[in-house]
Order: structure tokens, then C-alpha cells, then sequence
């Protein structure tokens, strides 16, 4: 039995990513692809690009706004949407509360979970009929079972026990109008395979996401940035009375809305440094630092039923 | 500084078995033993046992998935679980068992190159394994590892383990799979997972780890024709680069075989012959490529093509055919309707399809052809389709690729069945 030319982890993984979102701007009449400035998100760009270039990508980037977003990544966002010269939408969260959709329990309330009424409110208002995602089904434990083509309804619910088989590669992307499919390329990558993936592609990254100081305090045992500036003026987690404010070398492993990403204590201050601390952590992606998933086992699913990505 | 680490490429495999055989318990071993498993998730399924009053780390809580199967105590649907030795990328796809069983096997076997088929050493050869196996060969699985597990609870004896591959052998030769690997295990203590442990001295072969290692990842190990289906059609015509204006590039992943600059290409349905002008990768030119590359490839002459076609090379090209006789596992909750016109997806091709004729049904537990009348879920059958469009196919037998599909049903866009080629 002669071996045949084996694609190398990452090569492989690329060719199926690619496969997905060509399938995704073939069966598909008005995608999104959904960019955020993380790493996941930006492994996603280069995907699109090694799929569609030379041709511009059929379809916008879009980015669903909490207006809590560490600056150096919206400004990272916006850097390369332009260098890529494709189009942006930003979509925000603060708008949806100036409408009413969103009503937060309290001015301190973590946006996150909200960012799914913005996304619905977003594919009506374009009239998306398919959200291209860089989740990975290795971040949590509900996400191991979902599709690649993932089925939501009219109302962007996801129902565990009503999604279409998957098999081969072979994908059915098709739906009625209101509904909506949701594509993750990069499903079968593990954090370690972004790195190195990053790595191996030379991407560039939001600055936060290498070592750097900052002001943090320790809430329940989570490091928690502290007063950080936000783009419209302001900051975001004020520290409280009594805390302890430490200036900590730090960075950030998942980005997302400043309130419940929390960055992890780190000297790597290059990527080749994040693979091997990926290689040797003993603490999940999102156990260190995603304070939204702790609240509760499956906050993740609840989240994804109410529409979340 | 790059990292650099040995690659072997990356193996789909599947578990087969029920909660009963200890498969949970196995993949939990193998995700602990490579070190998948970080100390936040051990902290929580440590805190779980305790709370059910367990006395060591019950591992398979760490495939345990969904809000719902965690209250109902029942698995869904098909897990997929990750880990790597390093040198390789593995992907478990976890089929778990229950009255969906054969829907879910078949799903995660279509990605796998590799299946374990789990056996409890105390009951030996049953139903199940008969049933496992032969689902394992219908959708094409090359290489079959059986684990004789649970050898902690028959004294490790080795008369235990030689008699049920014995009891395996006997019934393999009439399923007619070739690659079967047999090995003792307690995926409880750990014993010849990825530690060898010391109670099967007797047992001499490779851990079940170093036959994951080993194992051939390629897609395919024997030459097959080029087949690239078109997925979508790249012309940057508004570019302001001069020479874009006449790019037309055609985007796909590449099923079967391999193509280089200069070969002889014909464009199916239409059947016009050109050569291949450049083989590329993100608009870079990379020569040549290979089985699972996506990659666009650029023609010496310009024939009109579009998603659905499918390039092969011209000394190889595949029948065209209108009516096909397929091996069908059907997957939805209402039965197929003879009377009514479903759609069939093949490769990046579409097609309108009518049953003509169902040859008859598998019995799953017994292997025996039976005659039906219609297919519910989980039946497995032997049909025949009318197609409106032709298809260019393989048998899947010759061609995973081109010899699988699936079947859609328009009125609700469910994927209600999904089908191999004879």
C-alpha cells in the first residue's frame, strides 16, 4: 500500500476551511462573513482571501458592535478591512438599547449576550441568508456537536435536536426566506491550530493579544482589566472601592466585549512564544478566560438557542 | 524562531459502541493520556463524580455534551473531539448509541478513515458488532481497529482475548472488510491505550495509540481519476489590473487524483476539451495539486462553466448517467415517499430525483436482504433513482467522493437521507 501525498494538519485544515466558504458564496445568495478584529476572525480573512483572491470576497465583512470593544481592535478592524479594500458594516449594540431592543438589567450588565438581538436585527435589516462564523467546536462543550451548517429559524434559535445530518462533505445550505444559516469554517481547529496557523501565515494581530502591562484587579480569582478606555470616550470596568489595582504583565487569549474577557498573566510577547505557552497551558481557552461561560455549565447553549453565534 | 514539529497530516476516526462498552470512557482516556485534557475541565468532571458519589474521575463525563442529554442522562447526536500527540492531528467523530444509532453511525463514518469497533471482553461477539462493522464497510471505512475492552474485568486473560478475535475473524470474512486490527484493552485503567500498563505482558502488538499513529491518514491509498467539482467561478472583471479583465477561474476542491499545468482537461456536461493553463491558491500559482487542495484552476480556452460542472481530466472521464442504483441509509422522521420527487445533491450538482424501485432493505442485525415496501429512519436499502439531470459518477466503492450523495427534501430543505453509489 503506497502512501499518497498526505496534506500536512494545517494544510488540510485550510483546504476544508477554503472548500466551506466557497460553498457557503455558491449555494448561498446574501452572505456575511462575520469579523470581529480576534484571532479566529482574522484566520478567517486569510481563509476568504486564499479562497477568493483574486476576485474580491462575495461577500461584506460584518462586525456586531458592543461598544465595549478594546480600542486596539476596533482600530485593527478597521485597518484591515481597508487593506483588504473590502466592504465593513458595523452594527452596535448601543443602537439596538437606543431602540429598546436591548434593555440591560443594569449599566454595568455584560453586552455579550446581547450582541445576538444586534445579529438578528442586522441579517433583517441586510437580508443575510447565511453568517459565516469562526467558531470552533473544541471551544466548549455544546459547540462539539454542532454542524458546519449550522440551521437557525425565523427567530435565529438554534434547536439541538432539529439539525440537518452531515455528511461527507457535502452541505446544505439551502433555507426559506427569515431563515438563516449559520457557517463555520474553521470548526475542527483547536486553539493551537490558529497559532499556528497565524504563525505559519505571518498574520498580524491586535497588539493585546502579546505580553503587556496593565492596570487589572482579581475578582473570584479571574485577573479583570480594569478602567479601560473605550473608543467613544470613557472606560469600561471601573475599578471598584477597596480594590487593589496591580500593574500586570498580561495578555489576552479570546477577545471579545471587555467586560467578561479577561486576559491571562503571560511573558510571550511574540507568537511562536503563544504556541509554545498554547502547547503547555493547563488551563482551557475559555475556563481562564471567558467570564460569561462560567455563570453556569451551559450558559454557552442557552446563549446559542437565543440566537448567539 | 518557527516551531517546527514532525506533521503526519491529520486522521478522522470513529468510535463504535454503546455507553455499555466503555467507548465514553475511551475517548475520555485518550483525550486525558495525550494531555488534551486541561486542569479546569478535570477540576469540573472531579467535582461531578464526587457529586454522584463516584470514586475515582468518571472520564467519560468529558464527551458529555448538551444541556438536554445531560438532564435526559442520553446523548443526541454525533460529538466531534480533538487531540494531538504532536506529530499528528486526530479528529474523533463520537456516534453514541440509541434508537438513531445507524443515522448517527453513518454521518460520522462518511469523514472517517478509521473506525474503532469497542467490544466488552465479557460478552464478546454481539448483534451490535456484527452491526457496527458492517455500517463501518457499507460507507467504506478502510482500516478497522477492534478493541477488546474491559480486560480488567476478565482477569486480563489472554484464552478471553484470543477466543473473541476469533469469534470476530469468523464473522469478518463474510462482511468482507480487510484492514482489521485486534488489541486488549481497559480503558479504565489505562492498560494498552497510550500506556502499555503491566497486565497484558502477554499481548505484544503496538498501544492503541501507536496504531493511531501509524495509520495511513491519506484520503485515498490507491490512484484514482481527477475529478474536481466547480463550486464557484471566479471574474474579477472590474478590476483595475489590465490583466485581470480576462481571469476566469474555476474554484473547487479536488475530489480525486491530481492535476498539473499542461494536462488534457474536459468540462462536464458540456464535454469541451482544453488544457490547464495554472493551478493556483489564493491567485498564486502553485503548479500542480492534489486529492483535498482547494485550489482554482485557469484554462487554456474559454469554455463557459459554472458551479455544478466538474473538470476531469479527458483520459479519465466518468459516465454520465440518469438513473442510479445507490445503497441508501434513510434519515428522517417521516418515511420516504415513493410517490414524491426528492432532490439529490452530488458533489457541487444538483439534481431532481424520483424513487424507482427499492431492491430491498437491509437487516442490520442479521445482514439479510429483506424485501420492503418503503424506507423509514434508519432503514438501509438498496434503491434505484430516476434523475431529471445527468450526474457524473463513480461508484463509491471506486470513489468516496464522487460516488457519495445526499438526499433533500424541498419542501422543508431537511436532509433526509444520504446514499453510496454501486
Amino acid at each position: 500500500m503506497t502512501q499518497r501525498n498526505t496534506l500536512s494538519h494545517l494544510d488540510w485544515l485550510e483546504a476544508e476551511a477554503i472548500h466551506i466558504m466557497r460553498e457557503v458564496a455558491g449555494q448561498c445568495s446574501n452572505p456575511v462573513l462575520l469579523f470581529s478584529g480576534g484571532k479566529d476572525s482574522i484566520c478567517m480573512l486569510r481563509l476568504a482571501e486564499k479562497a477568493f483572491r483574486p476576485g474580491k470576497f462575495p461577500f461584506p465583512l460584518m462586525h456586531i458592535d458592543t461598544g465595549h470593544n478594546y480600542k486596539e481592535v476596533v482600530a485593527f478592524r478597521d485597518k484591515r478591512a481597508a487593506e483588504l479594500g473590502e466592504r465593513l458594516i458595523v452594527r452596535s449594540v448601543e443602537d439596538s438599547m437606543a431602540r429598546g431592543t436591548v434593555v440591560l438589567k443594569h449599566e454595568g450588565e455584560s453586552r455579550n449576550k446581547h450582541q445576538s438581538v444586534t445579529l438578528l436585527e442586522a441579517i433583517e435589516e441586510f437580508g443575510f441568508d447565511a453568517c459565516i462564523g469562526g467558531a470552533r467546536r473544541d471551544e466548549e462543550k455544546a459547540r462539539a456537536k454542532e454542524r458546519i451548517f449550522s440551521f437557525r429559524d425565523e427567530f435565529g434559535q438554534w434547536d439541538p435536536k432539529n439539525q440537518r445530518p452531515e455528511l461527507w462533505s457535502l452541505y446544505n445550505a439551502r433555507s426559506h426566506k427569515g431563515e438563516n444559516i449559520r457557517a463555520f469554517p474553521i470548526s475542527n481547529w483547536t486553539e493551537m491550530d490558529v497559532w499556528q496557523y497565524i504563525e505559519r501565515e505571518g498574520l498580524e494581530l491586535p497588539n493585546i493579544y502579546f505580553a503587556h502591562k496593565r492596570p487589572v484587579v482579581m475578582r473570584q480569582g479571574a485577573i479583570v482589566p480594569v478602567n479601560v478606555p473605550l473608543v467613544g470616550g470613557g472606560v469600561a470596568n471601573p475599578s471598584r472601592a477597596g480594590e487593589e489595582i496591580i500593574d500586570l504583565q498580561v495578555r489576552f487569549r479570546t477577545v471579545g466585549d471587555i467586560s467578561c474577557t479577561a486576559p491571562v498573566e503571560s511573558d510571550a510577547d511574540n507568537v511562536s512564544k503563544i504556541v509554545f505557552e498554547t502547547a503547555t497551558t493547563t488551563i482551557t481557552e475559555r475556563g481562564a478566560t471567558r467570564l460569561d461561560d462560567q455563570t453556569s455549565d451551559a450558559s454557552m447553549e442557552q446563549r446559542k438557542k437565543e440566537g448567539y453565534f | 524562531m518557527t516551531t517546527h514539529i514532525e506533521d503526519h497530516g491529520l486522521l478522522r476516526f470513529l468510535t463504535c459502541g454503546s455507553v455499555d462498552d466503555g467507548k465514553s470512557t475511551l475517548i475520555g482516556r485518550l483525550l486525558f493520556d495525550t494531555k488534551t485534557i486541561l486542569a479546569d475541565t478535570l477540576s469540573a468532571i472531579t467535582k461531578t463524580s464526587e457529586k454522584r458519589g463516584m470514586g475515582a474521575v468518571d472520564l467519560s463525563l468529558l464527551t458529555d455534551g448538551l444541556q438536554a442529554e445531560r438532564e435526559q442522562g442520553i446523548t443526541i447526536d454525533v460529538a466531534y473531539r480533538y487531540f494531538s500527540t504532536g506529530t499528528r492531528k486526530y479528529i474523533i467523530a463520537d456516534a453514541p448509541g440509541h434508537e438513531q444509532y445507524t443515522r448517527n453511525m453513518v454521518t460520522a463514518a462518511s469523514t472517517a478513515n478509521l473506525a474503532i469497533i469497542l467490544i466488552d471482553a465479557r460478552k464478546g461477539v454481539l448483534t451490535q458488532t456484527r452491526r457496527h462493522s458492517k455500517l463501518a464497510s457499507l460507507v467504506g471505512i478502510p482500516h478497522l481497529i477492534v478493541a477488546i475492552n474491559k480486560m480488567d474485568l476478565a482477569d486480563y486473560s489472554q484464552e478471553t482475548y484470543e477466543r473473541i478475535k476469533g469469534e470476530y475473524l469468523e464473522f469478518a470474512s463474510k462482511v468482507g472488510i480487510e484492514d482489521i486490527r485486534f488489541i486488549p484493552l481497559s480503558a479504565l485503567n489505562g492498560d494498552m491505550i497510550v500506556d502499555r500498563g503491566y497486565n497484558m505482558n502477554w499481548y505484544e502488538g503496538p498501544t492503541l495509540l501507536e496504531m493511531l499513529e501509524v495509520a495511513p491518514a491519506a484520503h485515498t491509498e490507491h490512484d484514482e481519476p481527477f475529478r474536481f467539482p466547480v463550486q464557484f467561478v471566479c471574474r474579477p472583471q472590474d478590476s483595475a489590473n489590465p490583466e485581470l479583465h480576462d481571469y476566469r477561474g474555476f474554484m473547487g476542491r479536488v475530489e480525486t487524483g491530481s492535476i498539473k499545468v499542461g494536462d488534457a482537461v474536459t468540462v462536464l456536461p458540456s464535454g469541451r476539451e482544453s488544457t490547464v493553463k495554472a493551478v493556483q491558491l489564493g491567485g498564486v500559482d502553485i503548479g500542480e495539486a492534489f486529492c483535498e487542495q482547494s485550489i482554482t484552476l485557469l484554462l487554456a480556452d474559454e469554455i463557459d462553466t459554472s458551479r455544478g460542472d466538474m473538470i476531469v481530466k479527458s483520459s479519465e472521464v466518468p459516465a454520465a448517467v440518469k438513473q442510479i442504483e445507490a445503497t441508501v441509509c434513510w434519515m428522517a422522521e417521516a418515511p420516504m415517499d415513493r410517490t414524491r420527487t426528492y432532490l439529490i445533491r452530488h458533489t457541487t450538482r444538483d439534481s431532481k430525483a424520483k424513487l424507482a424501485a427499492i431492491d430491498h432493505r437491509l437487516d442490520v442485525n442479521t445482514l439479510e436482504k429483506v424485501p420492503a415496501e418503503k424506507l423509514a429512519m434508519n432503514d438501509i436499502a438498496q434503491v434505484t433513482f430516476k434523475l431529471a439531470q445527468p450526474l457524473f459518477a463513480d461508484t463509491y466503492l471506486e470513489n468516496r467522493g464522487t460516488g457519495a450523495f445526499i438526499i433533500i427534501d424541498e419542501s422543508n430543505n431537511n436532509t433526509v437521507g444520504a446514499g453510496m453509489i454501486l
